[in-house]
This record gives C-alpha cells, sequence and structure tokens, in this order.
C-alpha cells in the first residue's frame, strides 16, 4: 500500500501495472498478446475452413447446389451491415485515442446496434432454413434434385456461421462492457487499451465473415 | 517508438476503406454470377483476401505495428497453410494411387 500511495505520489498513471515500466510499454505488450490470442482464433475457424475445403471438393455438386438454397439477397445485407459495424468500431478506437468520451459511447452503441442486426437477420435465416427441413438432424429433407450430400454443406454451414455467431454474441457482451467503462471515463488520451483490443477481436470476426461469405452463399451462384 | 505506435489512420483512410470493402462486397457478388469456368472461386477468395487486408492493415493498424507484431500475424498464415495444405495434400491425391486390396 505505501508502494501504490508513493508510486501515485511519484506521478506514476494508476492504470499503468507495475510489472511495466511505462503505459507504451504496457499498451504494445496488450496489443501483442490479443494478436497472439487472435492467432489462436485464426487456426480454431481454420479446422472449420480445412473441413469444409476437403469436404467441398468431395461433394462439388451437392455443395453448390445447397449453397444456391441460401438466400444471398439477406447474406449480402448482413456484409454490408457488418462492414459497417467495422467500420465504427474504428471509429471508436479512433474517438478513445483522441479522448472523446461522448464520441465513444456513440460509436460503440453503433456497433452494438449493427451487430445486433446481423444477428437478427441471422435469426431470420436460421428460421428459414428450420421451415424448410434444411437443418442437418432428423428433420432434414434432402432438397429436390440434390445429391444427399447437401446435408454435409449445411451441417457446415450451422457450424461455421454458429460460431461466428457466438463471437458476435461474446463481442457485443465486451462492447457492452466497455460502454460501461467509457461512461465511468475510465478512458483518455493516455489510456485506452480495453478499446483498442476489443477492436481487433470486432474487426477479426468480420475478417472471418468476408470469407464465410463469398465460400457459403456465393459458391454456386454461376451455375444458376 | 511512440510515435510511430500511437500514429492512427485519418478520418478520410476509415471511410475511403469502408467504401472499398462495400465496392468489393458489390464486385464479388457479381463475380459470382459470372460464368468464369474455374476461375469462380480464385477470383471470390482473391476478392475476400484484398478485403481482409485492408480491414488488418488500417482498421487493424497493422500497418503502424511495430514488426513483432507483423511477424505473429504472419505466422497465424503460416499455420492455417500446413493445416490447410497438408491436410488437402492428403484428400486430393487419394485417388491417384490404387486403392490397397483388404
Amino acid at each position: 500500500m505505501a508502494d501504490a500511495a508513493h508510486a501515485v505520489a511519484a506521478g506514476t498513471p494508476p492504470e499503468l501495472q507495475h510489472h511495466f515500466t511505462d503505459l507504451e510499454h504496457q499498451r504494445e505488450a496488450s496489443t501483442l498478446g490479443m494478436w497472439v490470442f487472435l492467432v489462436t482464433e485464426v487456426l480454431f475457424f481454420g479446422g472449420m475452413f480445412t473441413a469444409y475445403v476437403v469436404y467441398r471438393s468431395t461433394y462439388r455438386p451437392a455443395f453448390e447446389g445447397a449453397s444456391n438454397l441460401l438466400d444471398i439477397r439477406l447474406g449480402t445485407i448482413n456484409t454490408a451491415v457488418l462492414l459497417l459495424s467495422s467500420l465504427t468500431m474504428a471509429l471508436a478506437v479512433r474517438a478513445a485515442a483522441q479522448g472523446r468520451k461522448k464520441l465513444i459511447v456513440f460509436f460503440l452503441s453503433s456497433t452494438i446496434l449493427l451487430g445486433a442486426v446481423f444477428l437478427g437477420i441471422k435469426v431470420v435465416e436460421y428460421s428459414q432454413k428450420f421451415a424448410h427441413h434444411e437443418v442437418p438432424g432428423p428433420h432434414f429433407v434432402v432438397p429436390e434434385g440434390l445429391p444427399r450430400q447437401a446435408e454435409m454443406f449445411f451441417s457446415l454451414y450451422f457450424c461455421m456461421t454458429g460460431l461466428h455467431a457466438l463471437h458476435m454474441i461474446i463481442g457485443v457482451g465486451l462492447l457492452s462492457w466497455l460502454i460501461a467503462r467509457a461512461r465511468r471515463g475510465d478512458f483518455s488520451v493516455r489510456y485506452s487499451t480495453p478499446v483498442d483490443l476489443v477492436g481487433l477481436y470486432w474487426h477479426f470476426v468480420d475478417i472471418v465473415w468476408i470469407f464465410l461469405f463469398p465460400l457459403l452463399y456465393l459458391l454456386g451462384r454461376h451455375t444458376l | 517508438m511512440s510515435e510511430t505506435t500511437h500514429r492512427q489512420p485519418s478520418l478520410g483512410a476509415y471511410l475511403g476503406v469502408f467504401a472499398a470493402l462495400m465496392a468489393l462486397t458489390g464486385l464479388t457478388v457479381f463475380a459470382a454470377f459470372q460464368h468464369l469456368g474455374v476461375w469462380n472461386t480464385p477470383v471470390a477468395l482473391a476478392i475476400a483476401v484484398t478485403k481482409a487486408l485492408l480491414v488488418a492493415l488500417i482498421f487493424m493498424h497493422l500497418r503502424y505495428s511495430p514488426k513483432l507484431t507483423l511477424l505473429v500475424v504472419a505466422s497465424s498464415i503460416v499455420w492455417l497453410a500446413f493445416l490447410i495444405v497438408i491436410t488437402v495434400s492428403d484428400y486430393l491425391t487419394r485417388a491417384w494411387l490404387p486403392v490397397y486390396p483388404r
């Protein structure tokens, strides 16, 4: 306690943890740690992309036909919504670096709203799949004119978009936490690392969707 | 050090990247409906990689990051390549050899 009191008296920023020499050192270490986490996330999603590559190359007609059953309009709208949410996230990080509290809260809230719109559209898409018996399992009905491996496509579709949606839900939770902290006045020109790191996470989830969209929604459109 | 790491893209850069991302999304949807033969997937992937690079370099500030960060990011691509290339080199070459008698 005496040490802490001494440190504050000596002008050490309260955000600085004792094992870092200064805030810059702390920020760089935190950012690098977040990137290391994102590398593990690349491999986490990578396993699914690998499964996709293997099964798509094995059952090409089934995958192309089943892909065409996805709603390309909703998929494209969702891509735009997610890209816009990445922009608002980037602007939130920028506002945080400038220490502009109201702007941080505004852009973080916009990002949550757009994330919620994305998830809402996803719910509509999923419910259509349930209604059409296109969800793998006992109630799956092989779509007319398609090989039965169409079920494999939908298994991958639900696993990949489901895992992506789970990341979005976690992201919305993190953004809510950031808004509470921003309101409390935790972030300033000197210290905004949590906003930076959640920003990296959100953009990463956006990048995953950038690959999911053409691979799931667009692969068979030229056969129509 | 702090001079370089605190640098951020300008507001114009963010908006420009967003506009480019939207344009590329339109382009990839358009390209998907064209009959490009074997090129449909490579074109779609090339557009996706371009979009991912724009997000990583500008939105995620990689362009302004220390070299150590770039090394970590590059490692993710290396490991992902191992994962996919080695797996696919098995599955896609199985038909090349006669099936062993059981």
